[in-house]
């Protein structure tokens, strides 16, 4: 079979670990995660909350906070002068900074909670030019102007001198995206950017989102715990459940035939404007199970409907199936009783 | 037709801005500004709309929570129909056993220091349940409805997840034997998996009850799974309303299309016929002169920008404030995929 695989990932993300020590015990937040994301792609992170999707997002970037430490793993980022990957976990807090802003850019979920609200908006998106490309204030405002206009900010000179609190929720995710992008990064971190915000704003936002990545190639990882987003923006999927990647691969298979019983259950109890009236979902039975207790074996096992045998409660399924759709099941590998 | 249990007729609530030192009034905030619809017994009617669009404001007055500006809220209770609008503090008291709430966050809706049997328990002690073994045989009943187990009625909410959560405030809210039940958003905190059960759950206490509920959500994809008929709202004004299936197939307004069109479906591909509208959802304290959402409808017209549309019964049973509704064919959920 030919791998349908463009390029060389711009970023590898492989067999990360994130725990966090607590009192209580240690949390396996990220417990074993691996992916890659190409230019000009997005790749989507999903899962219900607790899923580990947003401590990945810190990860990657080096800003998980105490108690949390990465553990294990390797993230790879391609140069853009095309040398050798560079594992960002054994960067220096000084080569780190060079990276984040400048490599890869961040959107958050709540661009309130993520703005000074003591700097104009021009001051806060001209921080990072003036750092990483050097360029002196004049420059850094004017470059800023040009961003706000890019993203879709009207009366951009004007904007440029206003503070966070003077703009609607829409036009603060548009600066976020402004800053983000302020250094040209290559890749894009985006986690939740549209959960805030109402339903015709997130359109336009996954909107100028796309528009982005077509003109500029960036390569996206949209965190998101919404499958019809997902849907609507992602080339590939990684859907996680407490801590790992369940079912990794190409957004149109996924959804067209998921795998893993997890995939399967959430993606058919989501509800949508196209089913009948009053119409009962199926359900998943019973609840996310709290960090601290954490299941032994496959974590998802108290919930599935397709459990085999012990095996899926005391052993943690390995990744199985090809190489573009992983699945991490004993239904689809590794299983003992299994006829070859 | 079943009857109507509920009849709202020209609702308006508004704000005053007060500025200054002398705080006096410059303006007002039409958070609703004249809302008419009425809820048949049994029925679930869903309230939609984006942010600040007056839904939550209805549903505070109805259940008054807040005091109308003007306008009449008839509630029909035993064969007579009161007015809720002019009812002073101490008439409601007597009928708000009638109406209960189901809250959106289920985090901070419950009071963390009581315990599960107390939270469900209170509205019953206070409308003079007295006697404990009486009150704990009914919360157990109330328990079971909501399929909490039993084991349960002494824990304290932080142990609970936020489903069991939603339950434990549907319990409650289902205590008294209401006639009426609002829910404001009440799966809009909850997981994926989760949502769906709490739906189902809803729609299972209906069936057994008989519940009438008026439902407040902005999520159009979750009210197609509850609602018997759905009204939209914009700028605190209703501009659609009509049964849940006409709605999504064909709707009348440019509005409904659009959000219908803006929901994220978890189909592939489907965003090709999506509609972006142009800028953002007016400002309730300075709404647009004529249709308040002219500044952002492909349709708009010179009359759009002066008249104001109202709701008319456009077919039996489907209400639509525009101006255009007739000259338009808007596309509905079957060309969105």
């Amino acid at each position: 079979m030919v791998e349908p695989i463009l390029s060389e990932p711009i970023l590898s993300v492989r067999g990360l670990h994130t725990s966090f020590a607590a009192q209580e015990g240690t949390v396996r937040a990220v417990d074993g995660v691996s992916f890659n994301v190409f230019e000009g792609r997005t790749l989507g992170v999903v899962g219900e909350s607790g899923c580990g999707k947003s401590v990945t997002a810190r990860s990657i970037l080096g800003i998980v906070e105490r108690p949390g430490r990465v553990t294990g793993g390797e993230i790879l980022l391609r140069p853009g002068d095309g040398g050798a990957p560079v594992d960002l976990l054994k960067l220096s807090p000084d080569a780190m900074r060079k990276v984040r802003g400048r490599e890869i850019g961040l959107v958050f979920q709540e661009p309130m909670a993520s703005f000074s609200q003591y700097y104009t908006i021009g001051n806060q998106i001209g921080e990072g030019i003036r750092l990483h490309l050097g360029l002196d204030a004049k420059a850094a405002r004017e470059r800023a102007i040009e961003l706000l206009d890019m993203v879709g900010v009207p009366q951009p000179s004007r904007r440029v001198d206003e503070y966070p609190f003077q703009l609607s929720g829409g036009l603060r995710q548009r600066v976020m995206i402004a800053m983000a992008l302020s250094c040209d990064p290559r890749v894009l971190i985006a986690d939740e950017p549209t959960t805030a915000l109402d339903v015709t704003t997130q359109a336009q936002i996954l909107d100028l989102l796309r528009e982005l990545q077509e003109k500029k190639g960036l390569a996206i990882i949209l965190i998101t715990h919404d499958m019809g987003v997902i849907a609507e923006m992602a080339h590939d999927v990684a859907v996680m459940y407490l801590g790992r990647a369940v079912e990794t691969g190409p957004v149109r298979d996924i959804f067209r035939a998921p795998r893993h019983p997890y995939t399967r259950a959430l993606l058919r109890s989501i509800p949508t404007v196209l089913a009948k009236p009053r119409s009962r979902l199926p359900t998943i039975e019973g609840s996310i199970p709290h960090p601290f207790n954490r299941p032994q074996g496959c974590a998802y096992h108290p919930r599935c409907v397709e459990i085999i045998d012990d095996q899926c409660r005391t052993e943690e399924p390995p990744e199985a199936g090809p190489e573009t759709h992983r699945i991490r099941c004993f239904l689809h590998g590794g299983h003992k009783g299994a006829v070859a | 037709m079943s009857e109507t249990l509920l009849e709202v007729r020209g609702l308006k609530k508004h704000f005053p801005i007060r500025k200054g030192l002398l705080r006096r009034v410059t303006g007002q905030v039409r958070a609703v500004d004249g809302v008419s619809f009425s809820v048949r017994k049994g029925e679930t009617l869903a309230l939609v709309g984006e942010s600040g669009c007056g839904k939550t404001t209805v549903s505070r007055c109805i259940l008054r929570a807040l005091a109308p500006t003007a306008g009449e809220i008839n509630f029909t209770i035993a064969g007579k129909t009161v007015d809720l609008a002019k009812l002073s503090r101490a008439q409601l008291r007597p009928l708000r056993r009638h109406m209960q709430m189901v809250f959106q966050d289920p985090y901070s809706s419950l009071n963390p220091r009581m315990v599960v049997g107390d939270i469900i328990g209170e509205p019953l002690l206070i409308n003079g349940m007295t006697d404990r073994a009486e009150r704990r045989r009914r919360v157990l009943e109330l328990m079971e409805l909501v399929q909490l187990p039993a084991a349960y009625i002494n824990r304290f909410p932080h142990a609970f997840s936020g489903g069991q959560r939603q339950r434990i405030g549907i319990a409650r809210a289902l205590a008294l034997n209401p006639e009426l039940i609002v829910a404001d958003e009440p799966v809009s905190a909850l997981d994926v998996s989760v949502q769906a059960q709490i739906l189902n759950l809803l729609l299972d206490l209906q069936d057994r009850l008989g519940l009438t509920v008026l439902f407040v959500a902005h999520d159009l994809s979750v009210v197609k799974h509850v609602a018997d008929r759905v009204a939209v709202m914009y700028v605190g004004r209703m501009v659609e309303l009509a049964e849940t299936e006409a709605l999504y197939s064909r709707p009348l307004h440019p509005y409904t299309e659009a959000l219908l069109s803006a929901a994220p479906t978890p189909v592939p591909d489907a965003v090709s016929t999506r509609i972006i509208l142009e800028r953002e959802i007016a400002d309730p304290a300075n709404p647009p002169p004529g249709c308040a959402f002219h500044p952002r409808c492909g349709h708009a017209t010179e009359r759009c920008k002066q008249e104001r549309p109202e709701m008319i019964e456009a077919e039996p049973g489907r209400f639509v404030a525009c101006l255009r509704w007739d000259e338009l064919s808007l596309r509905g959920i079957a060309a969105m995929t």
